[in-house]
Formats: structure tokens, C-alpha cells, sequence
């Protein structure tokens, strides 16, 4: 039995290396200092909703090859990385999730404020949120979530407002 | 070194004489047999059908073969779209079209028009293989719906991850250290810029000249001063300027405000091809027609915005002389 789990201490610590290891990918790979978030409910998480794309992560220098022209007034609101994912709900409705983890809750607060229209609705979601037919757009401390639909159907406004709020809890 | 005058100069010369030898010379071929036609004028199309989209707001699909063909006739001053594509582009050569993908699903250069002009190309002669549908990534091809393929004897579609860069650079006025998709330099004879019209949130309007931001690696790197004069520098580059001959504008939905993403909420619908190969005029025509849509909701100019589309005045001045920005000088054609 001795010498049994003496073989299996470099196996353990194998292991440990290996989850230390992916920790630190993922803090790389986001460039936040901070904790790990993930903010993108699973599929099935929120009820309709199913995630059909793998995240993607852009740190600040590399917006541009997400949001090329839309990249400069996130970069000057203070932005330190976007995620993104695709959503489907009940197989129909396609729609985009961008987390934006800004450098404070002012930068949030910066970019939320410059995108509002004459038909946003507000809407209880974080620190402050607006919804349109086909988006919802709210900040939560540094965060800034942006969701958008690419159709306009009769149930879109409420399926994002749910998904949403599936985003806000994860925050 | 040349100085940029004399390097206007040389190149303008250059492209006249392309023009007169090749088939890819269109404005005389084109000119003599339009309606109307007035040979000193840049041409420009703006065709429409209010019921390119159905009360859902969904695309008719089948509209928008006709609405093409419908420009291209008004474009050519020929009613049969192989004729009329025959005069518009080299049959035996390799012909690009430069989608526009970056905004996303949402407000990408529509599959459909894509469709449309490469069933008329393959028409009039083109040999599928030698057509190449194209954008920066594989992920803007598939936001305009287009599905990736490399099968030589098939239409290419893919993007510049794939093929790559050029690793020498090529410069004029501001755009410097360019180094352009391979595709352009190296795989296309000619290509037809299919934009999609948007607002955007630094140059004011992207269309048909700002679209070439997608045929460079690091289009960031041209952004200041609202992407002037950096867009029509970049249009200057000899390989643009002599390869990016022609365009076929879409307009049929479009954000005119937000850009260059999506934001749906500033969503419309014009229905509308935006058609020329001066792309100065056609950018022109385009930027009104944002301004337009802009005054109807009661929003502020590009300019009050505080994002003038400079870059459009600075393509026709003297350093640069690709096009007209003179509605005097344009043949306005609304179908």
C-alpha cells in the first residue's frame, strides 16, 4: 500500500499541476487580473436559450478584429477584454451576447449612455439597463453586456430580457 | 522618391492606358450605350423595389436577382444581363467581389446579392473557379451567410486568414506600411466591391471606398482623424486603385447609426444597389442617402455627429483624383 501511493503522488501532482495550469489560460486568455468570470449561461440555463458557439476573448489590442471601427470608443472608455458567444432560442431566434469587462463601472457607464436611442426602454437589469425590440444593452460594476437579435419577432423582446437576466446573475 | 502629385500622375496615366487596352476600361465601352449618356459624367445607379422585404421585415430573395439585373441594364444601356455583364467585366480573367462581413450577422453584404452576381458572371462566361468571393476572416464570410470553400474548380469563397498578406509593404500619403491581402495582389484581376452601406461610428459612412479597410492586415492603424485622409489614401494604392474596378453597393438594409456593428435599433431598409465604377460618386450618393434617412428621424448630420465624411471630399481633390464628389458632375440614375 506504501509504495502503491507513492507512485501516485506524481500522478496528483500531475493533476494539480494541470488545474493550475488552465486557471491560468483562462486568466490569460481574458487578460483580466481579477477573478475568472464566466458570464454565458449554458444551454438550457435559461429556459429556450441554447449556446451555439464557443466563447470568443479579445483583450483591448485585438478588438479591432472583432469590432474593427467600433473598437476605438470601447478602447478610450477604458476596455480590457470582450467575450463573446452565439445563442439560439427554442432553435429559431439567433442572437449575440458581448460581455465587455471594462476598466471601472464609469467606462460601463460611458458606453451605455453613448448608445441610447429615442425608443430604449429602461429596464431593471444590473446597475442600470435599456431594451429595444431586437437588444438589450446593461452595465453591472465594470461590466457591460450588449445582446442582440438578428430578427425581429414578437417574442425576442422578452427571450433576450431573459437571457439577460441569465447573463446578470452570473456577474 | 516621387513626390504624390507626380505620383498621381504617373498612375493616372498608367490606368489610361490599362483602360485602353484591356476590357477592364469601362466608363467609354459603358458610356456609349447608356441612355442618356454624357461620357464627361460619372454614373451612378441607385435601383429600387419597396418590396425587396416583406411586412417581416425578411428579404425576398427572389427580388433581388431582378433589382440587380435591373441596374445592371440601367448601368450598361443593355437589357440583357449576359450582354450587360460581358461589358462590365474580362470573361477569361479572375474576378473578386470583396463582400463586407465586419458588422456581423446582422448587417452584412446580403448572401443573396452575392448569389446574384455570381450566377451572372458564371452567364456570361466567367468559369466558376475563376471567381473568388472574399473578406478579411472566415467568420465575415459566414456573417454574410456565405458557406467557406477552396475548391479551385468551384466559386472560391474564403478569406485573407487563409491566403495571407503580402510581407512587403506598399504606402501612399498616410496609409503606410500597408500590406495587402493576397487575394488582391496575387489571385484577382479584377474585383467588384459588394459594400454594405452603414453608418460609422469614425468615418461617418462606409461603402465602397472605406471597404477596402478589409483588403489590409492592420485596418486600425488607419483610423485617425476620422479615417481621413486615410481612406482615400488607401484607395490610392496602385493595386486598389488599377484592381477595384467596379461597384455593387448594398443597400437594401442598412444602420445609420451604431456603425459599423449592428445595432438594430437604428435598423432600415432602402431597398435600394448602389451601382458605379466612380467610387467617389458612389460613396457621395450613399452618404446622402444616410444624411437623408438620418433628417427623417430627426437625428443630427454626419457633421453635427461629429463625424463628417471628410474622407469622400479628400477622394476627389487634386492629390488624389479617384472620382467625383460633384453631384454636377455625376449622372445620377434613380430607377
Amino acid at each position: 500500500m506504501i509504495r502503491s501511493n507513492r507512485w501516485m503522488l506524481p500522478v496528483w501532482l500531475s493533476v494539480f499541476a494541470a488545474l493550475i495550469g488552465m486557471a491560468v489560460a483562462v486568466t490569460v486568455t481574458t487578460g483580466c487580473k481579477k477573478k475568472a468570470v464566466d458570464p454565458f449561461p449554458a444551454s438550457g440555463a435559461v429556459t429556450g436559450w441554447e449556446k451555439t458557439s464557443e466563447t470568443r476573448v479579445f483583450a483591448a489590442k485585438d478588438l479591432w478584429q472583432y469590432i474593427d471601427g467600433d473598437a476605438e470608443q470601447y478602447t478610450a472608455a477604458g476596455v480590457v477584454s470582450t467575450s463573446t458567444s452565439d445563442y439560439k432560442y427554442q432553435g429559431q431566434l439567433e442572437a449575440t451576447v458581448d460581455v465587455h469587462t471594462m476598466g471601472d463601472a464609469a467606462g460601463a457607464g460611458k458606453i451605455l449612455a453613448a448608445g441610447q436611442g429615442k425608443d430604449a426602454k429602461t429596464v431593471q437589469l444590473g446597475d442600470a439597463g435599456v431594451a429595444y425590440a431586437q437588444s438589450v444593452i446593461f452595465r453591472k460594476g465594470p461590466y457591460l453586456v450588449r445582446i442582440v437579435a438578428y430578427e425581429s419577432t414578437p417574442d425576442a423582446p422578452q427571450a433576450l430580457l431573459a437571457l439577460a437576466h441569465g447573463v446578470e446573475a452570473k456577474l | 522618391m516621387k513626390n504624390r502629385r507626380e505620383f498621381i500622375k504617373t498612375t493616372a496615366a498608367g490606368a489610361l492606358v490599362l483602360g485602353s487596352q484591356s476590357k477592364l476600361g469601362l466608363a467609354a465601352v459603358l458610356d456609349q450605350k447608356a441612355p442618356h449618356a454624357d461620357a464627361s459624367k460619372s454614373k451612378v445607379v441607385v435601383a429600387r423595389d419597396a418590396a425587396l422585404h416583406d411586412s417581416s421585415g425578411q428579404l425576398n430573395e427572389k427580388h433581388v436577382q431582378d433589382l440587380l439585373d435591373r441596374a445592371i441594364a440601367s448601368y450598361t444601356g443593355r437589357d440583357h444581363p449576359v450582354d450587360a455583364w460581358k461589358r462590365i467585366v474580362p470573361v477569361d480573367k479572375v474576378i473578386g467581389l470583396k463582400v463586407n462581413g465586419l458588422g456581423g450577422k446582422g448587417i452584412s453584404t446580403h448572401a443573396a446579392l452575392v448569389m446574384a452576381v455570381c450566377e451572372r458572371l458564371q452567364q456570361a462566361g466567367v468559369k466558376p473557379g475563376n471567381i473568388i468571393i472574399w473578406d478579411r476572416s472566415g467568420r465575415d464570410i459566414q456573417a454574410c451567410g456565405l458557406t467557406i470553400s477552396t475548391d479551385p474548380s468551384r466559386i472560391r469563397c474564403y478569406g485573407s486568414d487563409v491566403a495571407g498578406y503580402e510581407d512587403q509593404p506598399v504606402e501612399f500619403g498616410t496609409a503606410k506600411n500597408v500590406k495587402l491581402a493576397k487575394i488582391l495582389s496575387r489571385d484577382c484581376d479584377m474585383v467588384i466591391g459588394l459594400p454594405i452601406l452603414k453608418d460609422h461610428e469614425l468615418a461617418g459612412v462606409t461603402f465602397a471606398m472605406k471597404n477596402m479597410y478589409g483588403v489590409v492586415q492592420k485596418p486600425f492603424e488607419l483610423h485617425a482623424g476620422g479615417c481621413n485622409p486615410s481612406v482615400a489614401d488607401l484607395n490610392c494604392i496602385q493595386t486598389i486603385r488599377d484592381k477595384v474596378r467596379f461597384t455593387i453597393g448594398d443597400a437594401m438594409s442598412s444602420v445609420y447609426n451604431g456603425g459599423p456593428g449592428f445595432h438594430p435599433e437604428y435598423l432600415w431598409q432602402p431597398n435600394a444597389l448602389i451601382v458605379g465604377e466612380d467610387r467617389v460618386a458612389v460613396d457621395h450618393t450613399a452618404w446622402q442617402m444616410i444624411e437623408r434617412q438620418r433628417a427623417e428621424v430627426k437625428m443630427p448630420t454626419l457633421e453635427a455627429a461629429g463625424r463628417p465624411a471628410r474622407y469622400i471630399a479628400t477622394a476627389a481633390d487634386a492629390d488624389h483624383k479617384l472620382g467625383t464628389n460633384d453631384p454636377q458632375r455625376m449622372h445620377l440614375l434613380e430607377i
